[in-house]
């Protein structure tokens, strides 16, 4: 469990965006019963298949009801409900501000580059959107592709148009559910360097789920083990995962 | 020969399969909802015209819209005109034969589309109806289209509901199925062959690019 002094230790300043989550949820044989706090920076949360990290993340989303919990972030209250009761607070999916890169990207296949970026854009003046896209597109390496549908995309052009997409509603909170875990090494490379340098331009909670110790060593400013639904362990990289 | 009735027909079909389209798509929409009560009897209700015979299925539009139902007198009250008898008396007996044919391929055309992308969608902002006329509807775009064509080709040849609650003729013609029966029994054997070979290459052809429109829906999985 987060002691404060760990939410301390992560947040960078007092006035910077940081997440606090408890969350309770019991699904079939499956029970997740986490409580976390992330400041700007990447928090690797680690653990076997099957330890709640996808499920964590849904909740943090709004894409799954924890039975019990409170998630905030920055100022924003986006859950509460006491087990038992319905929740008091649960802003919708759609209203929280957060980029989410799923672990199949999920990019629309109907839409070109373009458009997939520019569907989150939607509260941005209709005049600006294109540009604004194209901009993101450029800073991840592919405004190439920018009329092409995701289906001519290579393995890694689809993980940057999936970054420009997920980033282009300025999120508070940033969640990564394996976005590299189909690519080989040397992609995995470029794309961890490049998600560290945006996730520091960012100044937000990124909240990123791997496997891959190597990937949590390079990326991680704090990490989280789970098991079975729990945090069984968390720190900074150097101490968690030596 | 005259072709009118092949004529009125088609145009028949059109409107019911632009009827059937929007309903079926809205119906299809329904059914997915998994909160939503009765579900497989809804479900069971609007698919019982696939196994009524047609002369039921006649009767119970006769019952329900005919001149002394409430449908009905409300249609004279508005129109001055019997529904019964009429031509949209035709659209609506072609529209609930088709209806179920649209519903189960746009129920294919929305089940195809991963839920993955329906929620980043959400998760880029969108709301409810945003999600569905941006994703849901584009990518069940072919089911949708599909089952339209499957509907058409039902609705061109309805003959028994068509026959009991539309009347032999409309305003003097009849349609295409009737016109065969008609031709049939006055042994104008040449004018059953050229209308039955009409409806036959309008089917094949229709169902020919439903089912090619629903290979394509596979094509879209990300």
């Amino acid at each position: 469990m987060a002691s404060e002094g760990t939410s301390e230790a992560v947040a960078q300043g007092s006035d910077s965006i940081m997440l606090h989550a408890q969350v309770a949820l019991a699904r079939d044989e499956f029970g997740l019963e986490v409580e976390l706090a992330c400041g700007p920076g990447i928090t690797c949360v680690m653990g076997p298949s099957g330890s709640g990290k996808s499920t964590l993340l849904a909740a943090l989303a709004g894409l799954a009801t924890p039975d019990a919990g409170r998630i905030t972030v920055g100022a924003e209250r986006w859950f509460e409900r006491t087990r038992g009761a319905r929740p008091t607070i649960d802003r919708p999916v759609h209203a929280r501000r957060l980029a989410y890169v799923f672990q199949g990207l999920a990019l629309f296949p109907h839409l070109s580059a373009l458009a997939n970026v520019e569907y989150g854009m939607h509260d941005r003046p209709r005049g600006d959107r294109a540009a604004a896209a194209r901009a993101l597109l450029d800073r991840l390496g592919v405004g190439h592709l920018a009329s092409r549908r995701p289906r001519t995309f290579s393995g890694g052009e689809a993980q940057r148009v999936a970054l420009a997409r997920a980033l282009a509603r300025a999120p508070h909170l940033v969640l990564l559910d394996e976005p590299f875990s189909a690519l080989d090494p040397a992609l995995r490379a470029q794309l961890t360097t490049l998600v560290r340098e945006l996730a520091r331009e960012l100044a937000v909670p990124v909240v990123h789920v791997t496997h891959n110790l190597a990937e949590a060593r390079e990326l991680a400013d704090h990490v989280i083990v789970m098991e079975r639904g729990r945090v069984v362990g968390e720190g900074l990289p150097g101490d968690v995962l030596a | 020969m005259s072709w009118a009735p092949l004529l009125l027909s088609l145009e028949i079909a059109l409107i019911a399969t632009a009827l059937t389209t929007v309903l079926g798509t809205a119906l299809a929409l329904l059914l997915r909802w998994p909160r939503m009560p009765g579900r497989d009897f809804f479900d069971a209700v609007i698919s019982v015209p696939l196994v009524l015979p047609p002369t039921v299925l006649g009767y119970y539009l006769l019952v329900s819209l005919g001149k002394d139902s409430a449908i009905g007198r409300a249609w004279a009250a508005v129109t001055g005109t019997q529904l019964v008898f009429s031509f949209w008396a035709a659209v609506i007996a072609a529209a609930v034969g088709s209806l179920p044919l649209v519903v189960r391929a746009t129920r294919v055309g929305l089940d195809s589309v991963d839920p993955i992308l329906v929620n980043a969608a959400r998760t880029l902002g969108a709301r409810p109806t945003r999600v569905l006329w941006t994703v849901v509807i584009p990518l069940a775009g072919p089911g949708i289209v599909a089952g339209a064509m499957m509907g058409f080709a039902r609705a061109l040849g309805d003959y028994g509901a068509t026959a009991m609650f539309a009347g032999a003729k409309i305003e003097g013609t009849p349609t295409a199925s009737i016109y065969v029966m008609d031709e049939l029994y006055g042994q104008r054997d040449q004018h059953v062959v050229a209308v039955s070979i009409a409806m036959t290459v309008v089917g094949v052809t229709m169902l020919y690019l439903a089912n090619r429109l629903t290979r394509r829906l596979h094509v879209h999985r990300p």
